[in-house]
């Protein structure tokens, strides 16, 4: 066990700390719009800095640093630390950068990273369909060639910020013949092209955090694929992993965990401060110790991507189904603490925290669905990581 | 940076199982759970590979290791439910004699041949209006469900967590072993007349930090004790057939195998972490020590249940053996503080209370 970064990286640090202390107040307003001047700034400043797009090579716009987990890890520890706006994320730039940068041609990267790195160029995923959830290698959204254009029908779902992305990277079945895993492709193509139609999906939250999205004769010229036509699939796999891990990181969880315990100690009932009630104490203590064990794997993991002979599969495995069920139960214990406050939502007087405890409440639910279910989940885990076999095939109606 | 066993611990891992695969079989713990023997000569065999002076100073007759180490060893004990003094004799005892600078019995412990128990219940929370009257250097009372009915001297905390060093021949010793669910690991109760002591400490972080390695050590145990029901688990569940296939096919089945990994391996890295702590960051050990001793208490009991459910009636029965495991992790559960206290425990040391 050795949990120091070592000497090598104290002035590493040092360096980051000093540029967090000199441009706190130099930050974005919260709540300012995707493509507003000082979120664009500041995205610059970000990338020329380094702390931003750090290791995405130079000639596409990021920093081009050597990649260094380490780095990276203080970064991050340092922004967070004094709650620094780390710039812009979204599917684009988590997800899609990566893919290009592995997989794309030259001219797909020197077109699209440089822009989307910068919050130029805002993206959408096309994935999920109605008939293809869980089952997403299922999808039946056609792309059929017409001489140098890709012509597409179909429907997808769950697609975050398609309202506002100026582009989609979205799978289609463009081998009809092929078994279904292999008869996918990777499109990319501009969201005003004719023939989209957006409805935004409102959830339980009240929000419209989701979209459907309808395809009637989209054309799309040939080259915009990133892969080989049938490979879609092999693409789309590597950056679901990426996602999956990122969608319930313990860091988090502990923050959100610290705010409960202040909660209770404001919240009173009768007088008495919730803390003083041993019963909401345990609950607490107990949603403590699993946020603790899930802080230490995380460190596991990370220590895992510096040291190549540690195995770590499996721990990598149960993030996202711990992950999101821990957080659904640290946001509902705030809503019991507060009783009949805890029901209010939107415009109350008696509101906490701008109802982000129902809201954060609501969204893990649908956090524990999206992304993989918690069901999915459990195959993985027991098939990949345990080593028991798969459920039978039953032959279907489409042979595939 | 490196979260994980150095190259020295992966061998000492090793070489404990390989120990315990040959030497302390289902066979044996169940000839020991039975009272045909006892647990001398697995102890003896432990003790020659420096399990017993595990944590001893070299200059003491140990080897000298540290907290890390003995996770390691209590998580191999726990995986083959082996009975032996070691939270007891080689982890709790050393602890306290070493913080409080009383080295004379220490060559002797580390050799195995002289056994310390430990009796903290009344310390920790006593049930029954059981405790320790001090007298002159005399203790006379009750101590309840001490851990180890065979050791040659016992540590006694008092309620106001001073420690004294009795013998088990001393005059006005009387030992009664408890029979408990768990008969891998031996309980007995002391009734104390008048009975010679020595004071090892009066200082409560002596007490505190034993206690909290003691802790530690026994989570260590349960999740070594979970991760073997689990193996056993899966491997049933990929050899038992119903309705034409292997039960490990069914998502009912894999689901509960899921559910047991996905809660049980963060546990490994949140008791390395606990480990490392006791020794390298002794301000954060505390709270790890109660959180850890609490959540594998939990994980622990829900393995240890949804792992006899996936072998059926099977695991029902003594045939498999399956519930000498689930009484481990059951003991371990009650013993050196039950998890509710634990969590009251966690929240005071934060001075939330």
């Amino acid at each position: 066990m050795d949990l120091s970064f070592g000497p090598k990286y104290s002035a590493f640090r040092d360096k980051v700390r000093t540029f967090v202390r000199e441009h706190k107040d130099k930050q974005p307003a919260s709540g300012s719009a995707p493509k507003s001047s000082g979120i664009l700034n500041w995205q610059a400043l970000l990338i020329e800095q380094g702390y931003h797009s750090r290791t995405i090579p130079e000639e596409y716009g990021g920093y081009g640093a050597a990649p260094d987990i380490i780095e990276s890890r203080i970064i991050a520890e340092e922004f967070a630390r004094e709650q620094m706006n780390t710039g812009l994320g979204g599917q684009g730039i988590s997800m899609l950068t990566p893919v290009l940068l592995e997989m794309g041609t030259e001219q797909q990267k020197q077109q699209f990273i440089r822009p989307s790195i910068q919050g130029k160029l805002a993206w959408c995923q096309g994935y999920s369909e109605p008939g293809a959830g869980s089952d997403l290698a299922s999808l039946t959204t056609k792309a059929e060639l017409d001489g140098d254009e890709w012509v597409i029908n179909g429907q997808k779902i769950w697609t975050s910020s398609a309202h506002i992305a100026d582009w989609i990277f979205c799978l289609v079945r463009s081998e009809p013949e092929a078994p279904k895993h292999q008869g996918i492709s990777f499109l990319l193509f501009e969201m005003n092209t004719p023939g989209i139609e957006i409805r935004p999906l409102v959830d339980m939250t009240e929000n419209a955090n989701f979209n459907e999205v309808f395809f009637t004769d989209v054309r799309v010229p040939k080259h915009q694929i990133v892969g080989q036509r049938g490979q879609g699939w092999k693409v789309a796999n590597a950056i679901l992993g990426h996602e999956r891990g990122s969608l319930a990181p313990p860091d988090a969880a502990n923050a959100r965990l610290n705010g409960v315990i202040r909660l209770m100690q404001q919240e009173t009932i009768d007088g008495q401060r919730i803390i003083d009630n041993p019963v909401f104490r345990d609950r607490l203590m107990k949603l403590q110790g699993r946020v603790m064990a899930m802080q230490y794997n995380d460190m596991r993991l990370f220590s895992s991507r510096i040291n190549k002979n540690q195995d770590t599969k499996l721990a990598g495995m149960v993030v996202k189904l711990i992950g999101t069920e821990l957080r659904h139960e640290i946001e509902g214990l705030a809503i019991d603490v507060m009783g009949e406050i805890g029901l209010s939502y939107g415009d109350n007087p008696y509101i906490r925290g701008n109802g982000s405890w129902q809201y954060q409440y609501m969204l893990y639910l649908g956090l524990i669905i999206g992304g993989g279910t918690s069901q999915i989940q459990k195959n993985i885990i027991s098939e990949r990581g345990l080593g028991m076999p798969k459920e039978p095939k039953i032959e279907t109606k489409r042979g595939a | 940076m490196e979260f994980g066993l150095s190259q020295e611990q992966i061998l000492l891992q090793d070489s404990i199982n390989r120990y315990l695969y040959d030497q302390a079989s289902l066979d044996v713990v169940r000839e020991i759970a039975a009272g045909d023997t006892d647990d001398k000569t697995i102890w003896s065999g432990l003790a020659e590979m420096g399990v017993a002076g595990l944590m001893i100073p070299e200059e003491h007759g140990g080897v000298g290791l540290g907290s890390m180490d003995a996770v390691i060893v209590a998580e191999c004990l726990g995986y083959h439910v082996t009975p032996s003094a070691f939270l007891s004799s080689a982890v709790i005892a050393p602890s306290v004699l070493l913080s409080a600078g009383y080295t004379n019995d220490l060559a002797d412990i580390a050799a195995g041949t002289f056994r310390v128990g430990i009796a903290f219940s009344e310390a920790i929370g006593a049930r029954e209006k059981a405790g320790i009257v001090v007298s002159e250097s005399h203790l006379s009372g009750k101590c309840l469900f001490v851990l180890d009915a065979n050791a040659d001297a016992y540590l006694i905390a008092t309620s106001e967590q001073s420690i004294y060093l009795i013998r088990s021949d001393a005059a006005g010793v009387k030992r009664n072993q408890l029979t408990t669910v768990d008969k891998t690991q031996t309980i007995c109760e002391l009734i104390l007349e008048e009975v010679k002591a020595e004071l090892i400490s009066t200082d409560a972080n002596i007490y505190l930090k034993a206690l909290d390695t003691g802790r530690v050590i026994q989570a260590a145990d349960t999740l070594g004790a979970a991760q073997c029901m689990l193996d056993q688990a899966v491997a049933y569940a990929n050899q038992r057939e119903q309705f034409n296939r292997v039960i490990a096919s069914f998502q009912a089945v894999k689901h509960m195998c899921a559910e047991m990994a996905a809660n049980l391996e963060p546990c490994r890295s949140m008791i390395w972490y606990a480990g490392h702590a006791l020794q390298a960051v002794p301000e954060e050990a505390p709270l790890i020590a109660c959180h850890a001793k609490a959540h594998l208490a939990e994980v622990g009991r829900f393995v240890a249940k949804t792992a006899t459910e996936v072998h059926g009636g099977m695991g029902f029965t003594d045939l498999v053996g399956l519930h000498y495991w689930f009484k481990r992790i059951g003991c371990n559960r009650q013993l050196l503080g039950s998890p509710e206290r634990l969590r009251e425990d966690a929240a005071r040391i934060q001075s939330l209370i």
